[in-house]
């Protein structure tokens, strides 16, 4: 479903990604863990390329979207992204966050986008809200809305960038739960985070990256118990 | 101080008149500048540097001389080699539209530049091309933050009309010059020309803080 071939990635004379191979089934959740600064946010951000990478291919689905004759408006349509800091439309109501991208890049008929929005809205439990702006929601409601926003797409993968990271620790047990869910209906998932709770539950392979490599990758069960690698050791000894 | 009312009953016309084209002058001359400014804050987005300079070039041209000069130069200069002989309202609406048009733009750029870009991001996460994410996420959030500064280039603008006079353009404060040299007097004319201006732009500003509210989101 994800083919990511050599990537590497550079800002200046910084090399953020060296040399990435990865490959994701689908249905298949990967969860991507490290220190901050060891590249795993830049990884996501570019496979779907809101960063140019700097070398390497990407391939979804069988296309190359690093080739520049492929359309990325279209690609995207299929990769969801849920971002740390939610990136509601604030001049927006949350059925019109929801509604938007539909009607404008896929055409759908406005009783047809609502109606998505709305069963969209039930699935995270927010229908109450649908005429609320994003400012007077909760960060975990906003998450929520985040992630029906990009559902409403209709997309085969879901990126998460640290999803929960901006979060009162309180309120990171809804935005998991939906997550979970969308993990149990067979979505392709990929997910930078923290909670190593969620990694050990949900993920059907975790990768530990540190300084712009993927230092070990192994099904969650192996990594957390038996690591290999002793920098995967002494960070799993600080997080867990 | 007595005040000659008779002067002020046969004036009064003639300010109906003047106050008619200084309010034309400025509605022309603030769509005109609104349009070429988002055009050149937009060209001055640009990240080809090669293109934007042009763009810096024309802002830093506008906003660094007297907007008199800009007037006479127009006046004397640009519009005689177009249209082959001087037009005093032609003149003052060109002189002040590429004028405020300098100003519009640094508030359009700043406007826009002042949207945090995880909102283009999400726009394109999405699927939006860049011409959809910018009309229907980036711009309608910019113009909102827009609406304070663009109301005080508005109420400069009015009051900078009254520079058309030197160019013997029949609007507001072209009146109360005349007036002023007919009878000598110094309070009639001008104390009326300035509370007109003064009822102008606290209309304006009236009507921007109601736009203001309207489109506030809480």
């Amino acid at each position: 479903m994800i083919t990511v071939k050599n990537l590497k990635k550079s800002f200046g004379s910084n090399e953020v990604l060296k040399d990435i191979n990865v490959t994701v089934k689908p249905k298949e959740v990967v969860v991507v863990i490290g220190p901050s600064g060891s590249g795993k946010s830049t990884f996501l951000r570019c496979i779907n390329l809101l960063e140019t990478i700097t070398d390497g291919h990407i391939l979804i689905e069988g296309i190359d979207i690093t080739d520049k004759k492929t359309d990325i408006n279209k690609i995207r349509t299929d990769v969801g992204m849920v971002f740390q800091q939610f990136n509601l439309f604030p001049h927006k109501t949350v059925i019109q966050n929801i509604m938007l991208a539909p009607m404008k890049v896929k055409n759908v008929p406005n009783e047809k986008a609502r109606a998505k929005a709305i069963e969209l809205l039930r699935k995270v439990g927010l229908e109450d809200k649908a005429e609320a702006y994003p400012d007077s929601l909760s960060g975990g409601q906003k998450q929520r809305v985040a992630i029906a926003r990009a559902l409403a797409m209709e997309p085969k993968i879901m990126l998460f960038d640290e999803p929960t990271s901006a979060l009162d620790p309180e309120m990171v047990g809804e935005v998991l739960e939906v997550m979970k869910d969308l993990a149990k209906e067979g979505m392709t998932m990929v997910v930078v985070t923290h909670e190593m709770g969620f990694a050990k539950e949900v993920g059907d392979r975790v990768i530990f990256m540190d300084g712009g490599l993927i230092v070990e990758e192994n099904i969650p069960d192996e990594l957390f118990d038996h690591p290999q690698e002793e920098r995967t050791k002494a960070f799993l000894s600080k997080v867990l | 101080m007595d005040i000659r009312w008779d002067i002020l009953a046969e004036y009064a016309p003639f300010f109906a008149k003047g106050t008619l084209l200084t309010i034309g002058l400025s509605i022309a001359s603030i769509i005109i500048g609104c349009l070429l400014g988002l055009f050149i804050g937009l060209g001055k987005l640009t990240k080809n540097k090669w293109i934007a300079f042009p763009f810096n070039c024309y802002i830093t041209f506008f906003r660094g001389t007297p907007l008199l000069v800009q007037i006479l130069l127009v006046h004397f200069g640009l519009v005689p080699l177009f249209v082959g002989e001087t037009n005093g309202i032609i003149a003052a609406i060109t002189a002040l539209s590429l004028n405020s048009a300098a100003y519009v733009a640094e508030i359009f750029r700043g406007g826009i530049q002042s949207i945090d870009k995880g909102q283009m991001e999400a726009a394109r996460s999405l699927g939006m091309n860049h011409v959809q994410a910018m009309r229907f996420v980036i711009l309608p959030q910019a113009f909102k933050r827009m609406i304070p500064p663009l109301g005080n280039e508005f109420i400069v603008l009015i009051k900078d009309s009254s520079l058309a006079a030197i160019i013997a353009v029949k609007e507001l404060m072209y009146w109360g010059q005349a007036m002023q040299g007919q009878y000598y007097r110094a309070w009639e004319p001008y104390i009326t020309a300035a509370l007109i201006y003064l009822v102008l732009t606290f209309s304006l500003s009236l009507l921007l803080s109601r736009l203001e509210r309207r489109l506030a989101t809480e």
